[in-house]
């Protein structure tokens, strides 16, 4: 094989995360941002949605969804940085934060989810 | 429409014998129900100034050599109609994006090259004797294909794409779509020849997906649609080669 570039892989990740983010995160939205507060639908009282929450299932759901999403944003960022400030020449360090945050912030996520 | 309507082409010149940056010139021409910018500047050529130069052959939007730009946008000069830019005036530019040579006239050497590389010709392991007969297609096999084979090489898409713009080793639009009119043809076993010059850094993945070579394309190719199938197979590719290092050949 000629090289072994990351960058068919990190599309992969960019792909799913555009995909996971336009299909659950309007669903979450609307529930969580719109219906519950406005009283269209009824709330989950605090301990269902606690043990909604602490079902594995959940937990490896949302942290898919949060994983998938970090890393589709980072890297739509790295292009915006590339492209549209024209920061090419500065492809490590701007690669580093991008998927660096998204490592970060994917722990992060991790470690909310799986203490609760 | 009065007979004497007239419209003015705002036309790029560059002579460079004589100016270091392009300048414009500007000419009154008839403004006539079936005229196109082109037939705007043959009437320049044949009876206004013989010197304006430009490219053009087939005037019916196959031969794909007229390309410019037409009050901003990449256009086939031969399909866009004068009255659409009354009462003008048209501006009339090179095609972005390539050096320019003279007046409206661009090198294009920068995409021959690019369409050699991609191998735009069906590939056999073997060839068949001729007297073994066609290759037959079924109609579903064919359509696999058949849009990215309208493709008329004209450059629009490149002189539309932001990406090339800015990258000018980016492989590009036409060519990635003309490699998939050959990889995607039942007849063709090339695609392994293709593969490095296609997914390397300067091929699919330099693209972006901005998706303006397929709005600039007149043959409804859809080289954006093209480019991200490709992302797809070479993707899965890695991946497979990835989780399967032994598995290939
Ligand atoms: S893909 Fe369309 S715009 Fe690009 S060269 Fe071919 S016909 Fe022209
Ligand atoms: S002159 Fe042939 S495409 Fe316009």
């Amino acid at each position: 094989m000629a090289r072994r570039s990351p960058e068919p892989l990190l599309w992969l990740l960019f792909s799913a995360g555009g995909m996971a983010a336009a299909l659950l995160v309007p669903v979450l939205l609307f529930l969580f941002g719109i219906a519950f507060p406005l009283g269209w639908l009824s709330a989950p009282d605090h301990t269902h949605l606690l043990s909604v929450l602490r079902h594995p299932a959940t937990k490896v759901i949302l942290f898919g969804l949060c994983l998938l999403c970090l890393f589709h944003w980072a890297h739509r960022f790295r292009y915006t940085l590339y492209d549209g400030l024209r920061l090419k020449n500065l492809s490590l360090v701007i690669s580093l934060f991008c998927y660096g945050g998204a490592v970060a912030g994917s722990v992060a996520a991790g470690v909310v989810l799986f203490r609760i | 429409m009065p007979e004497n309507d007239r419209i003015t082409l705002r036309v790029a010149r560059y002579r460079p014998e004589q100016e270091m940056e392009p300048t414009w010139q500007s000419y009154e021409v008839p403004l006539r129900k079936e005229w196109t910018v082109l037939d705007g500047l043959n009437h320049v050529k044949d009876h206004l100034d013989g010197t304006l130069s430009y490219r053009w052959s087939c005037r019916m939007g196959i031969c794909g050599s007229c390309g410019m730009t037409v009050n901003g946008e990449p256009q086939l000069t031969c399909s866009a109609f004068l009255t659409d830019f009354a009462p003008g005036p048209v501006r009339v530019e090179p095609l972005a994006n390539f050096p320019v040579v003279r007046d409206l006239v661009v090198e294009i050497d920068d995409f021959m090259n690019k369409l050699t590389e991609v191998k735009p010709w069906i590939i056999r392991a073997e060839d068949k004797p001729l007297d073994e007969g066609e290759f037959p297609q079924t109609p579903e096999e064919m359509d696999a294909y058949k849009q990215y084979s309208m493709c008329i090489n004209c450059m629009l898409c490149y002189a539309a794409c932001p990406v090339y713009a800015l990258d000018p080793d980016f492989v590009g639009p036409a060519a990635i779509a003309l490699a998939q009119r050959y990889n995607l043809d039942s007849r063709d076993e090339g695609s392994a020849d293709r593969r490095d010059v296609l997914s390397s850094a300067a091929g699919v993945w330099a693209c972006t997906l901005v998706g303006e070579c397929t709005t600039a394309c007149p043959k409804g190719v859809d080289p954006a649609g093209a480019i991200q199938r490709y992302k797809l197979t070479a993707a899965t590719r890695s991946l497979k080669d990835l989780l399967w290092p032994w598995g290939q050949r």
